[in-house]
């Protein structure tokens, strides 16, 4: 079957049913997507699909139809999108194993909502964990983030 | 050596890790230097001048030996020697480094000690000096223990100063000058004339140079970067999903693996039909390994779906099956034979309560899950003779001692290659998915092997943080706690650890009540009893250890004591306080919070306060009581670390201490029956979430003696204050974690 992530076109051959996460991982070595639970309980696989978000941990690539981005395909250390500056510039990583899926969660929201309220933030970032609790930079740097894009 | 070997033999007897015997050789071993592990794979032209610091053409690179967890010790590290060394932090590179006894922790074992941390007399300074000797000998490079700081302190800065002068010497030697007419500046020697040699270009001189033993330390009135909030050195990494986890390793060759063990923690395999498994799709090799089999497969989920076709026969475990017969069995503890340590017995506690209006009454905490967001995993590589594993461990020097013993090669031929950690919290102490994925490549050697857990395989087998009772009876006299009895009933934690490291372990477990002995707080009557619990199920280190349940036990008993007394919970607090730095952390919250300021209807505050890990902890908590349920509104902090090095990560890690405590008191409970698990992933076993989290303001002091780590001590006071908040809103007393079986949480 075929793919495009990232703006390139892959061709796959593996079994219809096999998660979008695990074809990115193993097949595609594309690792910002991270496995965190496989039950979509926890976000850190997050990755869009035509600008949508999706837990890509229970999403079966056969489902796939339109354009994959990752973290990858956000934006690169020397070229980084509006909201990972804010991330940098808040700090908020500690292991930072969520935090691919926290920034890919974070940037649609401000996609479809461009100035959110702390209530808007709550409902769209509580499907995505962090052990380590960095919620309050996180909701600090989505409001960064916000306010850089709309100066844009 | 007398008296020296004397105060040894006892402290290890008495410390909470201790080591049995071999005192004279452990004296003898500690005044060998440990070889610089560096030396070994340095390439032409690249110099390393001590174990932290290696120099090339290339660049520099400082090898930070703590595992990176999230903590930010590898900015804070790096910064203590680039201080030194005067460079710029962006200017180099940072690693975790090779496995190797030459990174021992010399602070892991100075709190093992029957002194109380608040302690600083001579007596007690002489035997936490000599907590070195064996922490030493044993060689282990071990994260834990929120000691990294203290431990880096001193050693890294003198490493960072011992390679400055070192290559302050190659430059006099190349330029035929004297030393005392050059400078360093940013990563360069400067000369007289204002030529400029970059260290890159002095490496090969400064190699042959032996490095100054004791250099002199800059006073901290000249740090340009310590003390100073530094941008994380992984951060841009962590924030574009580059930076790399073992569970990211890519090797040519490549197979993925995937494992099922007994539910029943530890209990054996009787047997498995792995017939259909075997035909599925992408899978390669069913093997066995000690405790179970493992699917390797070309791809991690076709591992998985295999692994769940194979049909097991699994045996039966000896440890009581079900949460009520644990339970049970830890309430038969609390008698003169299971007694552990009685660290604290001021004043006359039975005559106290004999007269008195005795407040009597049992709180409860359960086992929990370390539940860190990168499931276990490991790379492993056994190639002629040679063994490399990739792993995110706190213990690397343990995986080069298991892989001897597992494959019989040389610790010379085995090596660690320790990534970045999706969090560990203590899990990653542990190294029981390391032997896996070893035992898996020893029956595929030449094939590189990543071993993945499942989110159920790691919530189901985890060393988990063991549950407790804590029985207590208290009094008030004066508006003041007269009497304070308080009796502690668990597992060991060192006990259960050390046993799977084959480390021989003596003496009381004082982990068993951490935070509840040694508490700077004088009441005339006070007595605290620790009660072990025989070993079962695994335990393990959880952040906070012990101070994570007797947090929750003993500060809402002085919460009770204040209710009953009539008195303002923090200004009793301050009335009872005997540790001047404790003090001020308490009186530093209540301004921070504004304490005793009027609250909306419905609101309630708690207040509570920790001493752990050398560190005062206090935390006002207000929550709002409504029909949609508790809602925490606000968290202060303050806290006392001696020494802050980087305000902003303290801040960090205070905030996420007090979420990672919040998490485990709002829902978290780990139950068994019939021997196993029942909490199985994030839907079962949930954590803190952006909606219920509140916003934590932290104020940090710097009035402690000595310098202090802060990964651990945010989390235990955060229960307590919690449950000490819904009492105030509501009336209830919650004795009982996790709070969300008696309210709920909006």
């Amino acid at each position: 079957m075929k793919l495009k992530v990232n703006g390139t076109d892959y061709e796959l051959e593996v079994q219809p049913d096999m998660p979008l996460l695990w074809a990115l991982r193993d097949e595609l070595n594309i690792k910002g997507p991270k496995f965190g639970c496989g039950i979509a309980m926890c976000g850190a696989c997050t990755v869009h699909i035509n600008g949508r978000p999706v837990r890509s941990c229970s999403f079966p690539v056969s489902a796939v139809s339109g354009e994959v981005t990752t973290i990858e395909g956000l934006g690169t250390p020397d070229a980084m999108h509006a909201v990972q500056e804010a991330w940098v510039e808040h700090q908020v990583a500690q292991c930072g194993y969520c935090q691919s899926g926290q920034i890919m969660s974070a940037t649609a929201l401000l996609n479809q909502k461009p100035d959110p309220t702390d209530a808007e933030i709550d409902q769209f970032m509580s499907g995505n964990l962090c052990r380590c609790g960095t919620y309050p930079r996180i909701r600090a740097a989505i409001k960064a983030a916000s306010s850089r894009l709309q100066e844009g | 050596m007398g008296r020296a070997a004397k105060i040894t033999r006892r402290t290890l007897l008495v410390g909470s890790a201790a080591i049995a015997g071999g005192v004279i050789f452990g004296y003898w071993k500690y005044k060998q230097p440990y070889n610089n592990p560096l030396l070994a794979n340095l390439k032409d032209g690249e110099a390393s001048l001590t174990p932290y610091v290696r120099i090339d053409q290339q660049g520099i690179t400082i090898i930070t030996p703590r595992a990176e967890m999230g903590q930010g010790v590898h900015t804070t590290l790096a910064a203590l020697v680039a201080e030194e060394l005067d460079v710029d932090l962006a200017a180099i590179n940072v690693e975790h480094g090779p496995a190797s006894s030459a990174y021992f922790n010399s602070a892991l074992l100075e709190e093992g000690v029957p002194f109380k941390p608040t302690d600083h007399g001579r007596m007690a300074e002489g035997v936490r000096e000599f907590m070195r000797v064996p922490a030493k000998f044993l060689g282990l490079q071990l994260t834990g223990g929120s000691t990294s700081v203290p431990d880096g302190f001193v050693k890294m800065r003198t490493a960072g100063a011992a390679a400055r002068q070192t290559l302050l010497m190659a430059a006099a030697t190349k330029l035929n000058v004297e030393v005392a007419s050059l400078r360093t500046h940013d990563g360069a020697v400067i000369s007289a004339d204002g030529s400029v040699l970059p260290y890159t270009e002095l490496a090969s001189v400064a190699a042959d140079i032996e490095p100054p033993a004791e250099p002199e330390l800059k006073p901290r009135s000249e740090w340009r970067l310590l003390g100073k909030s530094l941008p994380r050195v992984d951060v841009v990494a962590k924030s574009t999903g580059t930076a790399e986890y073992a569970i990211d390793v890519e090797l040519p060759g490549m197979v993925y693996a995937t494992i099922r063990r007994n539910p029943r923690l530890g209990g054996s395999m009787n047997g498995y039909d792995a017939s259909a498994a075997e035909k599925m799709t992408g899978v390669k090799k069913i093997v066995e390994f000690t405790d179970g089999v493992a699917v390797v497969a070309t791809n991690t989920w076709y591992a998985i779906k295999a692994a769940d076709a194979i049909e097991f026969d699994w045996g039966k475990v000896e440890y009581p099956s079900s949460t009520a017969e644990i339970y049970a069995q830890f309430e038969a503890c609390f008698d003169d034979k299971y007694e552990d340590s009685q660290a604290r017995d001021d004043g006359d506690i039975e005559a106290a309560l004999i007269e008195a209006d005795v407040l009597d009454v049992e709180y409860r905490a359960p086992f929990l899950a370390h539940a860190t967001m990168e499931p276990m995993n490991a790379v492993a590589l056994l190639q002629d003779g040679r063994l490399d594993i990739w792993a995110g461990n706190q213990f690397p020097t343990q995986v080069k001692i298991d892989g001897e013993t597992l494959t019989g090669i040389e610790q010379d031929n085995i090596h660690v290659h320790t990534t970045y950690m999706g969090g560990g919290f203590g899990r990653r102490a542990e190294i029981d998915f390391v032997r896996q994925a070893i035992e898996i490549a020893q029956q595929m050697p030449g094939t590189p092997v990543k071993l993945t857990w499942t989110r159920e395989e790691d919530m189901t087998h985890d060393v988990y943080r063991p549950a407790a009772i804590a029985r207590f009876r208290g009094a008030v006299a004066d508006g003041k706690p007269s009497a304070f009895d308080l009796r502690l009933a668990t597992l060991s934690v060192v006990e259960s650890q050390m046993g799977r490291y084959d480390l021989p372990v003596g003496g009381p477990d004082l982990s068993i009540v951490q935070s509840a002995w040694e508490q700077p707080y004088a009441i005339p009557n006070y007595r605290v009893t620790g009660y072990r619990v025989p070993a079962m199920l695994p335990v393990g280190f959880w952040r906070s250890v012990g101070a994570s349940q007797n947090g929750f036990f003993h500060e809402s008993m002085i919460d009770e004591l204040a209710y009953a007394a009539e008195a303002d919970p923090l200004e009793m607090r301050l009335a009872i306080v005997s540790h001047e730095p404790s003090r001020k952390v308490i009186e530093a919250v209540a301004d921070l919070s504004s304490w005793g300021a009027p609250l909306p209807a419905g609101h309630g505050r708690g207040v509570a306060f920790v001493y752990s890990f050398g560190v005062p902890v206090a935390e006002v908590i207000e929550v709002a009581s409504s029909d949609a349920g508790i809602r925490i509104v606000k968290v202060w902090v303050a806290a006392d670390v001696g020494t802050a090095l980087d305000p902003r990560n303290i801040e960090a890690q205070l905030q996420s201490g007090v979420n990672f405590g919040l998490a485990a008191a709002m829902q978290g409970e780990i139950t068994l029956e019939d021997g196993k698990v029942q909490q199985t992933n994030f839907h079962n076993y949930d954590s803190i979430r952006m909606n219920q989290a509140p916003p934590i303001e932290v104020r940090v002091l710097e009035n402690g003696a000595k310098i202090r780590g802060v990964g651990e001590p945010g989390t235990p006071p955060a229960a307590a204050a919690l449950a000490n908040a819904i009492f105030a809103a509501t009336g209830e007393r919650i004795r009982e974690l996790p709070l969300n079986k008696h309210v709920r949480f909006a």
